[in-house]
């Protein structure tokens, strides 16, 4: 187990890269603490596959450094790393059983018969194989294959870090969720830094005690699934994660209040003159339908929406309007009368976030 | 399952292909067949002769030295162009102007028609002119290949190996370009050497072509003709008579109709039976794998 630092790192798949448009992950400094299990999650070609073949070993980055604790291994080849990677597609030796699938990194390794016997017992047993264990990999299914690629991932104790990519693309649903448990489980009992790229949102929220957003080729934020609820640093947080995504809306934003087109929006906070692409962000979950719906009214009953669809999702209703063209959802409780006419919405004050060139900009509290 | 439209006219939609496959093997087979059990003395006139030729056939020395010789010629060339093969597929560059180029210039000797194969080894060969023979003369090797037997099989072989070594080159690297990158860097993890990844990773992968190029290397090479014909003529004496040489001999030289045609039955019949002994035991080996 390691710490991991990843020191002015970038990395451009061209040999000449003319501009930050050729570099397909832009200058980053991060640490990964050690023992701590990460997400990094992000749209496709984000960079986020980059990132990992970095760490593992499988790419070199053209530029900076990186390193295992206190030793730099840019240059280490990936058998030097000691680390373990599952990939997305199933990776098993066909030819093998699905005993010798498990037991290969050990015994190549030189690990001792006995201990390589019971660490594959152990991990046959978590990952649900043990009455298959005889058998050719050959000719197994998908997401079969998939867990022994996983089972050969863990079955070593000591790698300084398990590196995950996409790992349950192929896993049957019911499954994942009892993958993904096992996973966390064992991170919890084995305290291995553990990186798991995924571009699903609830894959990363329930998997990771951190969650690194990317996008474009940087990384946009990092922090707890809450953080990235409440406080998305980046405009592409707000409405990558949640479901549905923040709402966005260009504003004209001084001092407490924010004006948009369809009237002003009061903030928890004071902010100074901003100038650029300002917009205010805020959650489906923190809009409100004011009470007694649309008829008349003064401003300070709410911005006017017209309703254009009701979703029902089973636990709450998700309400697609539109406030003078700009579209907003709004997240309403299941049972909580829907207006048939014109409703009008509240912004919860202390939740609207503001950004200026898709960046949070933090207020003064008063 | 017994409520399907019963419509006897159905047979007649398979008329044209029974018409097809009729003229374009089964009639010409038949009339080998037709020749192989009767006797002729010129003059177009037949007599039934039974099942003699086969029994003569059986008993002939020259048939079965023909045939030892035949088996041995594939078995060699087979050891040699398939490992031969798969170790140029490995050495290969995987991408770029370079790989671009091997794959051209594997591609060249497969495109050569097989008499300028001949006449070229033929020409190289020759101790008086030919570069190779000129060249093993000066080094004080006695090389010869129109009157020693080392010689001429040495010369045969190395023909075949540098025609067709290419043909399983190619289909063993078409094997190894399809496997994904992820095995290579799984097997890296895993610290497996190279020989593991040969042994459990490309291997496998590769075991559908290369079954294809045995089978398809033992077919041409069993029945081969023009190359050795147009090098030694099958000499010297009968050393390098592969089966096809002997029988156009037969056939063609010596104008024995019947124990031609009874020699070219069994000569089919032996390619057929290894064919479909290789196919079956390969396709059980590879159901017998999956399942267990």
């Amino acid at each position: 187990m390691a710490r991991i630092t990843l020191d002015d790192l970038a990395h451009s798949y061209s040999p000449a890269p003319k501009g930050p448009e050729d570099y397909a992950l832009k200058q980053l400094n991060h640490v990964w603490a050690d023992g701590e299990a990460y997400a990094l999650l992000g749209a496709s070609g984000c960079g986020k596959s980059t990132l990992l073949n970095i760490i593992s070993g499988l790419l070199r980055p053209s530029q900076g450094r990186i390193l295992f604790d206190d030793a730099d291994v840019t240059d280490a080849p990936t058998a030097a790393r000691n680390i373990a990677q599952v990939f997305q597609f199933p990776v098993v030796y066909d030819t093998m059983t699905v005993r010798e699938n498990l037991a290969f990194p050990l015994r190549n390794r030189g690990a001792d018969p006995a201990y390589i016997a019971e660490r594959v017992a152990r991990i046959a047993a978590m990952i649900g194989m043990e009455d298959q264990l005889s058998r050719k990999a050959r000719g197994l299914t998908a997401d079969a294959k998939q867990k022994i690629s996983l089972g050969r991932g863990m079955v070593r104790e000591d790698v300084n870090a398990l590196l995950f990519d996409e790992p349950l693309t192929v896993i049957d649903p019911h499954m994942k969720w009892e993958l993904r448990t096992q996973l966390k489980s064992l991170h919890h009992d084995f305290g291995h830094t553990m990186i798991y790229v995924t571009h699903d949102q609830t894959e990363a929220l329930t998997f990771a005690d951190k969650v690194v957003v990317m996008h474009d080729g940087r990384v946009v934020q990092i922090g707890t699934p809450q953080a990235l609820f409440e406080r998305p640093e980046h405009t592409f947080v707000g409405y990558f994660i949640g479901s549905p995504g923040m709402n966005l809306l260009p504003a004209q934003v001084s001092g407490r209040t924010a004006r948009i087109p369809a009237g002003t929006v009061p903030l928890g906070a004071a902010y100074p003159e901003l100038t650029g692409k300002v917009e205010i962000g805020v959650r489906p979950e923190h809009v409100r339908l004011a009470p007694g719906g649309g008829e008349g009214g003064g401003e300070g009953d709410g911005l006017p929406a017209r309703i254009r669809r009701v979703e029902d999702v089973g636990r709450h209703k998700i309400l697609r309007t539109e406030i003078e063209g700009a579209s907003v959802d709004v997240v309403v409780p299941e049972g909580a009368p829907i207006p048939s006419g014109p409703a009008r919405l509240h912004f919860d004050p202390a939740r609207v976030n503001v950004y200026a060139d898709d960046w949070r900009v933090e207020g003064a509290a008063a | 399952m017994n409520d399907k439209t019963v419509n006897q006219k159905a047979w007649l939609l398979v008329l044209p292909v029974l018409a097809l496959v009729a003229f374009s093997a089964v009639i010409p087979l038949m009339t080998v067949v037709n020749y192989s059990v009767q006797d002729t003395f010129g003059n177009n006139q037949f007599f039934p002769a039974g099942l003699d030729w086969f029994r003569e056939l059986l008993e002939s020395d020259r048939m079965w030295n023909a045939l030892g010789r035949q088996v041995a010629f594939s078995a060699i060339i087979l050891a040699i162009e398939v490992p031969l093969g798969v170790f140029v597929a490995l050495n290969m560059p995987r991408r770029g102007a370079w790989a671009s180029l091997c794959l051209v210039l594997m591609s060249l000797p497969l495109l050569i028609p097989w008499n300028v194969v001949g006449t070229i080894w033929q020409i190289f060969g020759r101790v008086d002119i030919g570069l190779l023979g000129r060249t093993l003369a000066g080094l004080g090797v006695d090389y010869n290949y129109t009157q020693d037997f080392y010689a001429a099989w040495a010369t045969v072989i190395v023909m075949d190996v540098w025609h067709w070594t290419s043909l399983v080159a190619l289909l063993a690297y078409a094997g190894l370009r399809s496997i994904p990158a992820a095995y290579y860097q799984a097997a890296e993890i895993d610290q497996a050497s190279r020989w593991a990844v040969f042994r459990h990773i490309e291997l496998p992968k590769m075991s559908g072509v290369l079954m294809i190029a045995i089978l398809l290397r033992f077919m041409d090479s069993f029945m081969i003709y023009t190359e050795p014909f147009v090098v030694t003529g099958g000499g010297p004496g009968n050393d390098t008579t592969f089966l096809s040489i002997d029988l156009v001999k037969m056939a063609l030289g010596q104008f024995d109709l019947g124990p031609a045609a009874a020699f070219s039955l069994m000569y089919f019949l032996v390619i057929l039976l290894v064919s479909w002994v290789f196919y079956t035991v390969m396709t059980t080996l590879d159901a017998r794998e999956g399942r267990e």
